[in-house]
């Protein structure tokens, strides 16, 4: 990739002697949406905060802007907060309760651009308020008045008021009923058009992700174990993982064959049996190993790396040359 | 209709009686020391020998009697409410801004900043009051300044852990995450972020502490190491009373009964603050 | 409430209404509420956050703030329940009537171990002895598929992961043989490879033992997978109820067409648009005349907006309260 806004390198957090994340590498273009997926305690909200040093990271590099934000002084790294922002899982726990819709929009304005007039202020606030389709008048008042979607909307208004350059969404819709969700992802979709924001989007919801996402990587304890085009990682996933992930997605094509009383016979998907493992019972060797239908001896020496498929596709599984999926 | 945090928790004190009627009574004794004694015909210092140790009564124009030195007590006992409430008004305030500027700092910013604050906080609290206020006195001379300084330098360390507790509790919420990676400095965070979010339960114990202060400022007279003659406060009063209790009761009741109506309502008025901050959302 | 004749219903709501009063004004979180849940069936409920489902059930159950008020009727096998007395309530409530909800970590006694907890629920409906109930308690974990159920006998809920902890929710609350387990968005808070395992798990506990389940859902794919009939519900009343084949292949109601239009899809064109209800639900206080959902409806009507459509049997077992339904 020539010239990428993010370059993350071998990125790792540890929270004590676990590792909540190893070894992350990955660019993200201008204009381009990321999508990360996982499951709960996967690492996926650990990247995104480690990634704007918002928790500091053990090992590892983001470059951005010709620096290492991970190492850069204070100011600096304000400085480049303007151009990368977040949107955070639960909309209305990210909203100071204390502060006006109006104040929250307006703090970034205040911040980086204190030269501006209060009416001026007023101005870029009441057009990002239309812009995300909430009303002026809303700007007066205070977030528990407003639902999850509008909170979200407010959110995500803040985070744009300085058309930040990368967007980090972390589980942006998750807390939202799934009838509001895409009004979410619809709104995300239209201000990346309208600004050219690069977003790293990040979501256990395949769904959501497929639809925004022009590339998408897997993440499993910490660690990535697929990366691909989206299209090619839902046609064809190349890791157990993302396989079984893909398969617990209800397919609403075969809700239409509902069991009856007596309950039809699913036929066989490809499963991952139980859980991810707790944090600190991390398998050695290939963290999924436990759980993966295809596991052998030799996943258990070594941790796989992220090797190449072909192409931007990536895999991080020993087997990888050997499993045909049907 | 903007119902706004702080809106909420008015209207849920109207809508309690208690603290309605507490804080109508605070504000009727408030009141009345500051406009009482210009009613009266008498003074705080003139000696009317003519009555010394008179009962109360409305010939002689001592509605609440006087004392031992022909002074009129209703003039005292309410130019000695308005001292005692000034110094529980005034330490108040010095204790929550001291408290609130230190626990805010110390919980927000954490690490060995916050170590070496409360190691702070634990040895000033380990200090005898009486000693600080002796202290002070000395340095200061008898100044009336000087001991609500007294007082609300020491009432502040309870504020500063307080507010520091609650600082903590919000350290970690995600619009204090989201203030920070909007590129906030950290004086803004703790100014518009940290202070109006934990400004609530606090205001609420100060206004608790307001009857404390008060009552050691009585007790701190009491033992002379407060205010001065000739000037007054419920405390000086409530001393001399006491020794005239058998003979002239009403020298220990004027003083006493207004500092138990100032007391009691305050403490229920608190009550209703927190009760109406507790049930915002 | 259908006149079809129904086999005795396990669970009979009739008219259930749930109201508060907050600072003068009246929320109303269940309107009008008549369903049935018939032994060994499933019936999810579907809607949005602040339809009034977990308030309906929470009404079944008791477990209302003091400042509710309730109308209507309440009968479990039989016997009215709405505004028993707790003592009354809690012969049935816990044993033959259950329920799960979706955060276990708050539903389980942090400080008690999970075995203990088990224990416990035989202990005070059935007079076990403690022995007797901890061997029940460890084959219950065995029928819910807990790993090493005799360790966990032993851990605390933190210590487990939520898949876990909601299996032994699920256990404990077959610890009676129940004859009706509601479940508050079970799966909500779960990862989507353990959701599809508690839905398989529920599944065959159902096939397994006759029981009947409540499922509360907002996300259709969980329901679709386990329910015999399915009841939609809006702004506090029922607008649509059928056989879940049916409701599936051929929406009635609007608010039911574009529900399942949201439900997640691998497999549309990508590039289109989410698909995704206009607005948001309406606040519990707002009391509108007409259809609650017509400011939302694609298919809204003057006559939509100035008479509420009441509740119409449309087919056997089938119903739908509209003025325009689809057609199937």
């Amino acid at each position: 990739m020539n010239d990428p806004l993010l370059q993350v390198r071998d990125l790792g957090v540890d929270f004590g002697a676990r590792a909540a994340l190893d070894a992350v590498s990955f660019d993200v273009a201008r204009g381009e949406t990321v999508g990360l997926v996982g499951e709960s305690g996967a690492g996926k909200s650990t990247l995104a905060r480690a990634v704007l040093r918002l928790i500091p990271a053990s090992r590892g590099a983001v470059l951005w802007g010709g620096e290492d934000l991970l190492t850069c002084d204070a100011r600096a790294l304000r400085r480049h907060r303007r151009d990368l922002q977040i949107v955070f899982q639960d909309p209305l726990a990210s909203l100071n309760p204390r502060m006006t819709v109006g104040e929250a929009l307006a703090e970034p304005l205040k911040i980086f651009e204190p030269e501006l007039a209060a009416g001026q202020r007023r101005a870029r606030v009441d057009r990002m308020l239309e812009r995300v389709g909430l009303t002026v008048p809303m700007s007066a008042r205070y977030p528990h008045e407003f639902s999850g979607g509008q909170c979200q909307r407010i959110g995500i208004a803040r985070a744009m008021m300085q058309e930040p350059k990368l967007l980090v969404c972390d589980e942006p819709v998750s807390s939202l009923d799934v009838s509001i969700q895409g009004q979410i992802v619809n709104l995300l979709a239209d201000l990346q058009r309208e600004f050219g924001t690069a977003m790293l989007f990040i979501s256990h919801n395949l769904a959501v992700v497929r639809h925004l996402s022009h590339r998408v990587m897997v993440i499993y304890c910490g660690r990535i174990v697929e990366t691909a085009s989206c299209d090619e990682l839902f046609a064809a996933p190349a890791h157990p993982y993302t396989r079984a992930l893909l398969a617990a997605v209800p397919d609403p094509t075969r809700i239409f064959e509902a069991p009856g009383p007596d309950g039809a016979p699913a036929p066989a998907r490809p499963r991952a049996a139980g859980e991810a493992p707790p944090g600190g019972e991390i398998p050695s060797g290939c963290a999924f190993r436990d759980r993966c239908a295809y596991a052998q001896e030799a996943c258990a020496a070594a941790v796989p790396r992220l090797e190449s498929l072909g192409g931007i596709h990536a895999v991080a599984c020993h087997r990888r040359r050997e499993l045909v999926y049907s | 209709m903007s119902a706004g945090p702080w809106r909420e928790a008015a209207r849920a004190l109207r809508a309690d009686k208690g603290g309605v009627a507490a804080l109508l009574v605070v504000a009727l004794l408030v009141a009345a020391a500051i406009v009482g004694p210009a009613l009266s015909p008498n003074d705080l210092e003139t000696l009317d020998w003519t009555h010394v140790a008179a009962d109360p009564g409305f010939a002689h124009a001592h509605w609440f009697g006087t004392d031992r030195l022909g002074r009129d007590l209703f003039v005292r006992t309410l130019e000695g409410a308005r001292v005692s409430m000034a110094v529980g008004l005034l330490a108040g305030i010095v204790s929550l801004g001291l408290g609130l500027a230190f626990g805010a700092v110390a919980g927000y910013v954490g690490g060995r900043t916050d170590d070496l604050m409360m190691r702070f906080i634990e040895i000033m609290s380990g200090l005898p009051l009486i000693f600080f206020v002796i202290f002070l006195n000395v340095i200061f001379g008898r100044n009336p300044f000087a001991l609500f300084f007294a007082i609300g330098a020491v009432g502040w360390l309870t504020t500063a852990r307080i507010v520091r507790g609650q600082t903590l509790s919000i350290r970690r919420k995600e619009y204090i995450e989201a203030a920070i990676a909007s590129g906030a400095r950290t004086p803004r965070i703790i100014l518009k972020h940290v202070v109006p979010n934990v400004i609530g339960p606090v205001i609420v114990y100060a206004t608790l502490t307001v009857p404390q202060i008060i009552l050691f400022e009585s007790f701190l007279s009491f033992l002379g190491l407060g205010i001065q003659e000739p000037r007054a406060s419920l405390g000086t009063l409530i001393a001399e009373g006491a020794g005239e209790m058998e003979a002239a009761p009403w020298m220990l009741l004027a003083p006493g009964l207004f500092l138990v109506a100032l007391m009691v309502s305050l403490n229920i008025f608190g009550d209703g603050l927190r009760d109406a901050f507790g049930q915002r959302r | 409430m259908n006149s079809a004749p129904a086999r005795t219903a396990t669970l009979c709501l009739e008219s259930l209404r749930v109201s508060y009063t907050h600072a003068g004004s009246a929320i109303d979180a269940v309107r009008d509420v008549s369903l049935a849940v018939r032994a060994g069936e499933c019936l999810g409920i579907v809607g949005e956050s602040g339809a009034g489902k977990t308030q309906a059930f929470m009404a079944v159950m008791g477990l209302l703030a003091s400042n509710a008020r309730t109308g209507g009727s309440v009968r479990f096998e039989g016997e009215e329940i709405l505004g028993l007395a707790p003592d009354a309530l809690n012969r049935v409530r816990g044993s033959k009537l259950t329920m799960i909800f979706q955060d276990p970590m708050t539903s389980l006694t942090p400080h008690l171990k999970v075995g203990v907890q088990l224990a416990e629920v035989l202990v005070r409906h059935r007079g076990a002895s403690w022995a007797d109930a901890q061997r029940a308690a460890l084959r219950a974990l065995e029928r819910v598929h807990v790993p090493a159920p005799a360790r966990r006998l032993k851990q605390y809920p933190h210590e487990l992961s939520g898949g876990m902890r909601q299996r032994v929710m699920i256990a404990m609350s077959l610890m009676c043989e129940p004859a009706l387990l509601i479940a508050d968005e079970p799966t909500s808070a779960l990862d989507v490879t353990v959701q599809a395992q508690i839905v398989e798990l529920l599944r065959a506990l159902r096939l397994d033992s006759g029981l009947s389940i409540a499922l509360i859902s907002h996300d259709f794919g969980v329901v679709a997978g386990l329910a015999d009939r399915v009841a939609v519900m809006y702004a506090g009343r029922i607008v649509e109820s059928a056989h879940t084949a049916l409701l599936l292949r051929g929406p009635r109601h609007p608010y039911t067409d574009l529900l399942l239009k949201c439900v997640p899809n691998l497999r549309a064109p990508r590039g289109a648009r989410m698909p995704s209800l206009p607005g948001q639900p309406p606040a519990a206080s707002a009391a509108s005349r007409g259809c609650a959902f017509a400011p939302r409806c694609p298919r809204a009507s003057d006559l939509c907006r100035a008479e509420r459509p009441l509740l119409r049997g449309i087919e056997p077992e089938s119903e739908v309260a509209c003025h325009h339904p689809l057609e199937p």
